[in-house]
């Protein structure tokens, strides 16, 4: 099963074009007719510092990365040349290449620039010993050297790509356009000399390797992508038109891409003074009947706490991004985690009225981005999408046609000043914005904005009479209380009836089952398979509503198998928690496997933590935990 | 009928329309200062043309920040201290609607200082009124940033060891370009004032003096004053950052001598606001952005057929 796929790693320093030939090399993998998938993995620092990315590519679409991988290109880590830092970390610049030992198959090649790195260096690392151990083919290049000859040393990378080119038999065609659309002048001759000449090098060395890579064909038009782009990019089609923020990793992505291309779309971006105003600002423009939308990264969204309940206590429509790292506090700044679940659904005071959608992957950002924004706008309520540094991060492809839809510029629940007219008045003259029972039967009480004929009322974070005016009244509290309250239950009709989030994979009449939510969704569903291929009987589900929570089908899905392995990315099971609190009972069919040491789950991990929890042995891995069932 | 109808029409305002039937008796006290400021906003309103539904108040928490219950226009009464961003993107949203913020002094001087700071930084239009009366009203007398140094209260029994903060020189350094003093005791500079910081193209920061006659008996009621542009003996020019500054440093001493000197401290009609700065390097429409979504014939198609092309 993992046969006929690539799985390459490029490492080297922060700063030494990783990501960006990385990109491009999926890209051409993608162009070529494969399916294509990338992980990163990054330190928090900006140049330096150990750093890698695996594209994974395959003849069908794939859901995660691999288990190890077969291909490296060690670059050297440019940047290591402090020699205290050498006293702290040993030998920096070579840990792009040792530092990767573990994960490279057997069989595997390993190509590394030895323009960089030092022979005397690579033998205190014993890169023989360990090649002949594990049949690795090692090929030492001067990749340097060779892009210095043609032009600047940092064009090691295309060097690198050159010579994988050769090595895998894959041809340059798609490199060079890249590289001619891409770049121009000077800079395009010299990589692409830079490239042939990689690539010739590289041709007459005589590797033998049994890596075979697949070819394959789309029947329609791809486009490869991040997470931060398919979340920008459902916002923009939803008619979004005003972001605020302040920087913070991850959520910094999302921000960016909003902030380049708003103003095209004749709307505004807003970098403040911190994570308060952000919220504040989304608050403010929405009030004025724009689709806006804020956000931030664990910290930065404690701070947003307070406006965020006056956006549920005002009825203020606004879509925050929460884009989880792993914790408490600022944590480690480039590691996925996902444990701001509870953080995310709880946070603020008062009972909550919120929407938490968390999509699982790149698709399911767009579309789910798209929901939050239909929902917040319809019901007047805050809606949060929560994902993580993995989906950020990673890069997929899908067919184009998957964003071919038109912009919505529908503002919501927002009255004409013709129906303004119409509607009941207070006898201060204010117009009754939050109505005990709307008209309609339903929970949601029309809006006026400013500028528009007698529409005036207030909007107040104290608990407020239909006017708007401040009020302890107890029977206005609790017809007001339940009114904003009972929005979820109308959101979750809407939603079961519109637009069904959950995902389920597998055999429907499995035995036992595999429960996922967000990010490690589709890592889950390959293991699902092999599990399958093992002899087990398996079927997973991938939840992405938080809140409202999707009881009844959970339910279901719970009702039908025996045992149930719940797969997260954090140390206390906050989602094997929140379904037991929805559902109050199943507690003694759902254990936990729970991994938090900054690495996303791999396949063949939850392959063994299942089997484990099947059998009762204890998980023979130490990066993660097993949590049995605790009732209910 | 325009989506926006309310927004300029011209005809005559009378202050009264901005008087919603509901009374401030039910929460401020008797003698409060914010009595003053309600009035002179109100008396300011026919002056500046604008009727109620064309006019957003943003306020914060705080006695002040119930001004809005008692002022009949769109209203939006946020958290402590976060009435300015709030009110900033609603001016970015929506430039053809009056913005205006209000506060106290721990509302916007303490809590909310740094939102100050960088709203008088970026020159946002619109009129900020701090209801400054030296203390924490609605948490029942605590020490404010405004409180003379050595100042008692419960929270900080031995009299407070920090120097007022100086709001004016503040907004001054920090960019605002229309910046005033005016007491509640004064109704007619006030609402001339008021008037002219709202019509005013660019960040216009009252100070307005207030008594807190409940929680701080000692502090002055702000009485007698002098109006420094109807006295002699402060000649400076109003548009010289200089000489403003001195002025300011002077009025914010001398208050806490006992002098209470009011009046405008420093106009600036030069630099552009902030909409106008983001208007011109093309970060914001031309036309309001809240209008497009009421508008039928507004553009709305993708545009971003070139943005998925980089991702081929
Ligand atoms: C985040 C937060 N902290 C504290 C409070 C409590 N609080 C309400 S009003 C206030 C101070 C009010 O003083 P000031 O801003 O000077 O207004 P005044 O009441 O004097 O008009 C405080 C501390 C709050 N509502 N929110
Ligand atoms: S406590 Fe002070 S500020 Fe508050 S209403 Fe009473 S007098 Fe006014």
């Amino acid at each position: 099963m993992t046969d006929n796929e690539l799985i390459w790693r490029i490492a080297g320093g922060s700063g030494d074009g990783i990501d960006s030939t990385s990109q491009n090399f999926a890209k051409a993998l993608m162009r070529s007719g494969l399916h294509v998938f990338t992980h990163r993995h990054y330190p928090s620092r900006i140049r330096g510092g150990h750093t890698y990315v695996e594209v994974r590519a395959k003849d069908e679409q794939v859901q995660s990365r691999g288990d190890g991988y077969n291909f490296l290109l060690a670059l050297g880590d440019s940047f290591a040349r402090n020699p205290q830092d050498e006293a702290y970390y040993g030998k920096e610049e070579l840990k792009p290449l040792y530092e990767n030992f573990d994960d490279l198959r057997e069989g595997g090649v390993l190509l590394y620039d030895e323009g960089l790195l030092d022979e005397e260096d690579v033998d205190e690392i014993e890169l023989e010993e360990h090649a002949e151990e594990n049949g690795w083919h090692v090929v030492p290049m001067d990749l340097r050297g060779i892009a210095k000859e043609h032009g600047r040393e940092i064009m090691r990378n295309t060097a690198g790509i050159g010579a994988t080119a050769a090595i895998l038999d894959i041809g340059t065609e798609e490199f060079e356009e890249l590289i001619e659309q891409n770049m121009s002048g000077d800079m395009q001759e010299a990589n692409l000399n830079v490239l042939q000449d990689a690539y010739e090098a590289a041709s007459e060395l005589d590797i033998d390797h049994d890596i075979d890579v697949p070819s394959g064909s789309h029947d329609e038009e791809q486009v490869i992508l991040s997470g931060s782009n398919a979340i920008s990019y459902g916002a923009l089609d939803e008619g979004c038109r005003f972001i605020s923020g302040y920087p913070m990793t991850p959520w910094t992505d999302v921000f960016t891409i909003m902030s380049q291309h708003l103003p095209e779309f004749g709307g505004i971006s807003e970098q403040v003074e911190d994570e308060i105003a952000a919220a504040a600002l989304a608050l403010g423009a929405s009030h004025m009947g724009v689709k806006s939308m804020s956000g931030s990264s664990g910290g930065g969204f404690a701070l947003m706490s307070e406006p965020l309940g006056l956006a549920e206590m005002t009825e203020t429509p606004i879509v925050l991004v929460e884009a989880m790292r792993a914790g408490p506090s600022t944590g480690m700044p480039t590691k996925p985690e996902q444990a701001d679940l509870e953080h995310v659904l709880y946070t603020s005071q008062g009972d909550s009225a919120r929407v938490v959608f968390a999509p699982a992957n790149i698709r399911e950002c767009y579309t789910q981005t798209r929901a939050a924004f239909r929902i917040a706008y319809e019901y007047q309520i805050p809606a949060i999408v929560v994902y993580d540094q993995k989906i950020q991060g990673e890069l997929r492809n899908m067919p184009a046609s998957h964003f071919d839809e038109q912009a919505n510029s529908d503002p919501g629940s927002v009255l004409t000043e013709e129906e303004i007219a119409e509607a009941a008045h207070h006898s201060s003259g204010k117009f009754q914005r939050f109505l005990h029972e709307p008209e309609d039967g339903s929970n949601v009480s029309p809006r006026s904005v400013p500028g528009q004929k007698d529409g005036r009322y207030l909007a107040t974070g104290n608990e407020h009479n239909p006017s708007g005016h401040i009020s302890e009244d107890p029977e206005n509290r609790i017809a007001q209380m339940e009114r904003r309250l009972n929005k979820l239950d109308d959101i979750r009709a809407d939603l079961d009836e519109n637009a069904s989030h959950q995902t389920y994979y597998g055999p429907e009449d499995a035995e036992h089952g595999v429960l996922v939510w967000g990010s490690q969704q589709d890592t889950a569903f390959e293991a699902v398979d092999r599990l399958n291929e093992n002899g087990h009987s398996v079927k997973a589900l991938g939840v992405s509503d938080m809140m409202p929570y999707p009881v009844e089908e959970v339910s279901e899905w719970l009702d039908s198998v025996d045992q149930v392995l719940v797969v997260e990315m954090n140390a206390t099971a906050q989602f094997r928690g929140l379904t037991q609190k929805e559902i109050g009972k199943y507690g003694d069919k759902m254990s936990s496997l729970l991994k938090y040491n900054g690495n996303p789950f791999e396949p063949a991990e939850i392959v063994d933590g299942f089997e484990s929890s099947i059998n009762g042995e204890e998980l023979a891995a130490t990066n993660m935990k097993y949590l049995p069932a605790a009732g209910d | 009928m325009s989506a926006f109808s309310a927004i300029g029409d011209d005809r005559e305002i009378d202050r009264d329309e901005f008087t919603p039937g509901i009374e401030p008796q039910a929460t401020w006290c008797p003698g409060c200062g914010d009595f003053g400021v309600l009035k002179a906003l109100k008396q300011a309103m026919p002056e500046v043309g604008r009727n109620p539904d064309e006019v957003a108040l943003f306020t914060g928490i705080g006695c002040s920040g119930k001004l809005n219950s008692y002022f009949n226009s769109y209203g939006f009464h946020t958290i402590h201290g976060r009435s300015l961003p709030v009110a900033r993107a609603a001016k970015l949203a929506n430039p053809d609607v009056e913005v205006i913020a209000a506060g106290g002094d721990g509302d916007g001087y303490g809590i909310g200082g740094n939102h100050l700071i960088h709203t008088a930084r970026e020159n946002h239009d619109m009129t900020y009124i701090v209801f400054n009366n030296e203390i924490f009203g609605l948490t029942k007398g605590q020490t404010s940033p405004t409180s003379p140094k050595g100042h008692k209260s419960k929270t900080q029994p031995h009299g407070s060891a920090k120097s007022p903060i100086r709001p004016l020189s503040q907004s001054l350094n920090a960019g605002a370009t229309y910046i005033a003093r005016t007491a509640a005791v004064n109704p007619n500079q006030a609402k001339e004032i008021i008037a002219e910081a709202i019509e005013h193209d660019g960040f216009a920061h009252i100070d307005f003096l207030t008594q807190c006659p409940t929680w701080n008996k000692d502090a002055k009621h702000y009485v007698p004053y002098t109006d420094v542009q109807q006295s002699d003996e402060f000649d400076f020019d109003l548009s010289d950052r200089a000489e403003a500054a001195e002025m300011m440093r002077k009025t914010e001493e001398r208050l806490y001598e006992g002098e209470v000197l009011t009046g405008r401290m420093y106009v600036e009609d030069e630099r552009p606001s902030y909409g106008a700065e983001k208007r011109a390097i093309g970060e914001m429409p031309e036309e309001p952005l809240a209008e497009r979504y009421f508008d039928e014939d507004a553009e709305w198609e993708r545009t971003y057929d070139n943005l998925l092309e980089h991702h081929k």
